[in-house]
Parts: structure tokens; sequence; C-alpha cells
């Protein structure tokens, strides 16, 4: 570096990432469950992924390689930043493959390419209690938890359904982890949900305003909240990915002029990009290449 | 009286990059509990601490953490080990203590006079750490629960008779209760209070 006074390892002071690494052993060891933490300032805002970025500097080791996606996406600003982040702190290996990685920092999807065992996934979680929003005391969220007691959570899924004759939660959508704790999955799509079940890599959520961390370790139940009658379901897209043509995966819109031209392609761009390497094309790739 | 060089030796050489490893396999350990991890740093605390059980101690312990410990370890050198490198304060209540060290052959006592942590808050509950012979070639036992697929069989040798009573009164308060490490020699083998353990039939 330089003359001028550098940082401890991944920037926090080791007090500081005990505490948190005693956080995330003990949300390892109660799936699902909220685990306060004296949660720092960060050189960034609330709001930037804090949370995150605590976690990853707390079980980050000289020898990891660190995906940070936003989205999908590698290569937007706040990934970037904490990519770059990362390498200031921690002189550590970055990639954008999501094999080659072993830690990935999400803000919030799950990539599509499925993860394995030895490979933690951090979540930034801007709100980590999914009963917030229906009980705003601290006080009563948490005496819901200790009694288990979720009815309000299934009395709002059925209001969505009597509203709207669906479920219209399409994002952070409750799950119920190992059949104990509902847990907000973090502003992930829907689409993801099915991805945390018995997923074979560890998965950490770190929320920094609300000084929260919780976990899913691998190999877990993790359910979507549904009624018999109105089972859970994933979001559907009509048309394969436009770059990729890739099927079953979640697409972002692209809106391209003013004349109501838009496109939709993989959210996931490395996995679009590992297709389009290997040869598979959408429609408006073929295009493209037929123009030039 | 302890020597002096018995208190201020023995720490991680390495104590940022030393501390990340032992915490690494800890969180490995605990999310896959039942695998046998051999820590990557090695601690040298004085007798009758073992060096796995003094590198959890280095990596996790501070002064936040109340740090009970077993009579036999209490009247060693270890207290102030562990009061000198990382500023832990030693208590006597079992209830009161984030960690609690049990060295080889030390009568474990019943996990329910740890504390538990309450239904509000399950987090606030003991770790104890516990060493044994061995962490494999003992009676097999089945180990099911988060982190393992399907099921795991573990084999770990030196716990009391009463451990598996213990452990299944420690899994019927879920969310409550203790979490285990245990460990022998330089290796560890982790058990959330998730963990579900059975006897093999014969």
């Amino acid at each position: 570096m330089n003359d001028l006074a550098t940082y401890n390892f991944s920037y926090l002071d080791e007090q500081t990432k005990r505490m948190i690494r005693r956080a995330i052993l003990k949300a390892i060891a109660i799936p699902g469950y909220q685990v306060p933490f004296a949660s720092r300032e960060m050189p960034m805002p609330y709001g930037w992924g804090t949370g995150g970025v605590q976690v990853t500097a707390s079980i980050l080791g000289p020898k990891d390689v660190l995906k940070v996606i936003d989205q999908g996406a590698d290569d937007t600003t706040n990934a970037v930043s904490i990519r770059a982040f990362f390498q200031k702190v921690a002189a550590v290996a970055v990639t954008t493959k999501t094999k080659e990685a072993t830690i990935i920092q999400t803000r919030h999807r799950i990539p599509e390419e499925g993860l394995r065992e030895g490979q933690t996934l951090v979540y930034q979680v801007p709100i980590p209690e999914p009963l917030r929003f229906l009980e705003p005391r601290e006080t009563e969220t948490r005496k819901m938890h200790a009694l288990e007691e979720y009815g309000l959570m299934h009395v709002k899924l059925y209001e969505d359904i009597a509203r709207n004759g669906h479920i219209a939660t399409t994002y952070a959508y409750p799950v119920k982890v190992e059949g104990r704790y509902v847990m907000d999955p973090s502003p992930t799509p829907k689409f993801d949900n099915p991805k945390m079940h018995m997923s074979e890599a560890l998965q950490l959520f770190g929320a920094g305003r609300e000084k929260r961390i919780y976990a899913v370790p691998p190999y877990t139940e993790v359910v979507s909240l549904d009624f018999e009658d109105h089972p859970f379901e994933v979001q559907k897209f009509d048309k394969p990915c436009a770059l990729c043509g890739a099927e079953n995966v979640y697409l972002d819109e692209v809106v391209l002029d003013d004349k109501g031209g838009r496109m939709f392609v993989c959210s996931d761009t490395d996995h679009c990009e590992d297709r389009r390497d290997c040869g598979h094309a959408g429609h408006m790739l073929a295009r493209k290449e037929a123009a030039e | 009286m302890a020597s002096q060089s018995q208190i201020f030796a023995g720490a991680f050489a390495d104590p940022v990059f030393s501390a990340q490893s032992v915490f690494k396999s800890l969180m490995d350990g605990f999310a896959r509990p039942g695998q046998i991890i051999r820590l990557g740093a090695s601690s040298v605390p004085p007798a009758p601490m073992g060096t796995a059980a003094g590198a959890v101690a280095l990596t996790l312990c501070d002064h936040d953490t109340p740090v009970w410990l077993t009579p036999a370890l209490a009247k060693s050198a270890v207290p102030q080990w562990i009061a000198f490198h990382t500023g832990a304060a030693v208590t006597d209540s079992k209830t009161d203590a984030r960690f609690a060290f049990v060295e080889k052959g030390a009568p474990v006592p019943g996990f329910d006079q740890f504390s538990l942590g309450t239904q509000e808050y399950p987090d606030r509950s003991t770790t104890l750490v516990i060493e044994i012979g061995a962490l494999s070639g003992g009676e097999p036992l089945t180990a099911r629960g988060p982190g393992i697929r399907d099921e795991v069989t573990i084999a770990v040798r030196g716990l009391p008779e009463v451990f598996l009573d213990f452990w299944s009164a420690n899994r019927a308060i879920f969310p409550r209760g203790i979490d285990l490490v245990l460990t022998a020699g330089d290796s560890v083998l982790c058990l959330p209070r998730t963990t579900r353990l059975v006897r093999q039939e014969a």
C-alpha cells in the first residue's frame, strides 16, 4: 500500500470480527433465528450492504475467492464497489464466475448455477424481520418468534388471495426454516426461494442497520409458506432469454427505446455469458450478429 | 504458582490469520456437523488444556465472554493464560458463562446447568468445549439434522455414558440449548443443538 496507516486484514478490527464470528456460529446452530450483533459503521451508507460486508469481512481468509453480485449482475455499482473494497482491504482474489468463488456476496439473487459444498452465500439484508410490516414492535415480534406464533403471516397471505385471487407477494417471500422459524429470505425474487431448500452451500444473512445476523446451514429444509389450495409458485416467463436463449431462469426486463421496444435477458450475467460462450444464442443475439 | 512462560507463551504465532482459519474450521464444523476437522493453527495452552481447546479460546473468547472452567483447569495456569491472551474473565457461575471448557477425562457437568438461552434469545447460551479421548473409533451414533445430507455416523470416544440422555434433553428444548465443540488433540467435531443423535442398532 503506502505510508499511510493501513487497515487490519479485511478492514474490521479483531474484536469486532470475534463478536460477529460468535454471532455467526449461534446463527448456524439456530437456523432462521435472527441473532442480534453490534453492527459497526462501515465506510459505506446503510442500504449498501453493510451487513453483508461485515459478515464477509469476518469469514474471509487470504485464500478465498470472492464474487459479488447486485441482483444477478457482477458489473453494477454496488457489486463493483464492494468487490473493489475487499480487493483493497484484504487483497483477496475476486471472480465473476460462480464456479470459482468460495464466498459469494449477493443483493439479492441466488446464482442460477447450483452452488456446491464449501461455498458460502452471504446475503445483504435490509429488513430481516419478516413480521415487521405486520407488527412494528420488536418486543412483540420477538415474542411471536419465541411462541412460534405465525398466524399473522398466514392472514397476510390470505388477504393477498382475497384481494388478488392469488398470493401477490413476489419478493421477500416468507419461508419457514427447518419447521421452526419464519424467516425473511431478503428481497430475493420468490423465483429463488426453492434454491434455498436443501442447498449444498452455507447461507449467511447480514443486516447492518437492523443489527441482525441469521443463517441457513447446508441441507436444511426451507419451505415457502402457502396454502393447500393456493400452493407456492414461482414466476414464469413467456419467452427465453433474448441473449442466450435460457429457459427456467430469472429474467430482467430491459427497455430498448421509447416506442415500447423491450427485451428480457438473464438477470444472472455470469450464467448468461457462460451459455453464450458455449454457443447458445437467443433471438436478439442472433440478430445482432447478422447485422454485423 | 504457574511459571511466567506458561502464561505468556503459547498463543497463535499469527493472530489474525490463525484466528480466521480456526473460525473457518468451526463454521464449517457447525454447518456440517459430525465431520472431523483438523485445525489449521495451533496453540500451546498450559496443561491440562488441549491444543484445539486453546485454539478455540483464542479465536472466540474476549472481554465480552465470561468463561467457565472445570476445577482442574481453574487450578492450573489456564485462567491466567486465557486472561492474558484473550481478556476473558473466568466465572464460577455456569449460567453466566458464554464458553465452558472441560479437559480430557474430567467429569462433564449436566448440560442444563449451563446457560440455555431464553425462548426470546436462544443465542444467549453457553458453548461447551469438551476434550475427549478420540473423535473416532467409539460407539457409532447416527446423526441427522440441518447441515447433514441424509445421515452421518459419528463415533467419538471418551464421553460419559449419560451423554446421549444429556443430548436428547438438550435437543428437546430447541430453540434453547447449548452447542458443543468436541476436541481431541488438534481436531474438532462440532455438534450444534439441532443435531439429532441415535444409537445404531447392533
